[in-house]
């Protein structure tokens, strides 16, 4: 009785013999191969290489002109490194929403809270000390679809 | 072990008493660091209630000209109606569709639909009528914003915040005063020469005028009011002393479309 087929249609004495077999296999399997060749070939270009990590430089003529103690940022770097856009997004809700555009610095220095005005006026190299590190951690900030980096056109006009 | 529902509940409530008084739970609580660190300019003009005064006797068309251009140049604002080949002349209607009005000048039966007849004063047809947001004590743009990137703020300005503004046009379809406009297309290639200082816009966000508050919170009155040599009078109108208050003593001044009930905040001497 165990050995007896059954299906939709009714019994039968026995099961209906079907060839176990992969038809075109070969080209199947070397397609396969050959696909997931394509999709991890990055992997295998890059193993061993290490991409060097970005260095932001900070020689832009601006700092280049302050005296080394006036060298300092809004806030203190470690601060900047890490949560710079937390500060950015804050202020530009304080300026648009609030109406705030002094931000008071460590030791009550006052600076314009701007990104346009104030951060690339210093910070002059903007693909150089931006888009390198953006670039780097494959973040796209939507801040340059209307903020104005003038500073490139200026350097092509000299 | 067990444990049993009081135990548990008494377990449950000492743990979150724990975690309330937790450093980061008060951080979480407490106004950021960052915030507490940005103040109003020193030297920033504030006001109970920004308003304008267009003189219309006092303003020609040169002195329009000349505040509809230095308003463009220092808000970057872009000539988006221009034909994609030169040769072709643009239809007005797409003109109409394409233009970025801050501040633009109209005729009386335009400006003023509902108050012209046919034998309005010679005087009045001819006058360049400047016309820009009227700032409204009741926007309805405002009103129809979904995301709040148009907000009222305390001194009256209508202000946009071009970071949130997802281009849904509800604002220019509820403005009765067609003061805002939509970028149809990237607005970088359609500004003659940028103004370093100010940002630009990005295709699909709407922009309209904010009475300059950028200057206002330099201590700078309003770029179209600097040009105008007197024609244009802006001040407080929560001060009883201030010039514009004084003007609108003095003179009969009308608005646009006041019966809409927008309470538009831009007065015209005719």
């Amino acid at each position: 009785m165990d050995d007896k087929y059954k299906n939709e249609f009714g019994v039968f004495a026995e099961r209906p013999k079907v060839e176990k077999k992969i038809y075109d296999g070969k080209y199947i399997f070397l397609g396969l191969i050959i696909f997931f060749a394509v999709v991890t070939s990055p992997l295998w270009q890059n193993l061993g290489k290490a991409i060097p990590a970005p260095v932001p430089k900070l020689d832009t003529p601006a700092i280049q002109k302050l005296a080394e103690k006036d060298r300092k940022c809004v806030q203190p770097l470690a601060f900047m490194r890490a949560n710079h856009m937390q500060l950015l997004d804050t202020w530009r809700t304080e300026v648009v929403r609030g109406g705030n555009r002094d931000f008071v610095g460590p030791g009550g220095v006052k600076y314009t809270a701007s990104l346009q005005n104030t951060c690339l006026d210093c910070h002059s190299n903007k693909a150089q000390f931006c888009d390198q590190c953006h670039n780097y951690v494959a973040v796209t900030p939507t801040c340059w679809g209307c903020h104005l980096d003038m500073t490139q056109k200026l350097a092509e006009a000299k | 072990m067990s444990i049993n529902r009081r135990e548990f509940i008494r377990i449950a409530g000492l743990s979150t008493l724990v975690g309330l008084g937790g450093k980061t739970a008060w951080e979480l609580l407490l106004p950021g660091q960052v915030e507490a660190q940005l103040l109003p300019k020193a030297n920033a003009l504030a006001a109970k209630r920004w308003a304008m005064v267009v003189d219309m006797k006092k303003l020609d068309e040169a002195t329009a000209k000349k505040c509809i251009d230095i308003c463009h140049k220092v808000h970057n604002v872009p000539n988006l109606a221009v034909p994609n080949d030169p040769k072709v002349k643009m239809d007005p209607a797409d003109v109409n569709r394409w233009q970025i009005k801050w501040i633009w000048s109209d005729h009386y039966h335009n400006a003023f639909p509902g108050q012209e007849h046919e034998y309005v004063q010679d005087r009045v047809q001819a006058m360049p009528f400047l016309l820009l947001c009227n700032q409204c004590n009741n926007p309805p743009c405002v009103r129809v914003c979904p995301t709040q990137a148009t907000f009222r703020r305390e001194d009256g300005i209508v202000m946009m915040d071009m970071h949130r503004c997802i281009g849904c046009r509800y604002c220019m379809a509820g403005c009765p005063y067609g003061s805002r406009s939509f970028n149809w297309r990237d607005p970088r290639p359609f500004i003659k020469q940028e103004n370093p200082t100010y940002p630009t816009r990005e295709k699909g966000v709407v922009e309209k005028c904010d009475f300059c508050a950028e200057r206002l919170a330099k201590g700078q009155m309003p770029a179209c009011v600097e040009v105008a040599g007197g024609a244009l009078v802006f001040g407080d109108l929560g001060d009883a002393k201030s010039k514009v208050r004084e003007t609108l003593k003095a003179n009969f001044t009308i608005r646009r479309k006041p019966e809409l009930g927008s309470n538009p905040q831009v007065y015209y001497i005719v």
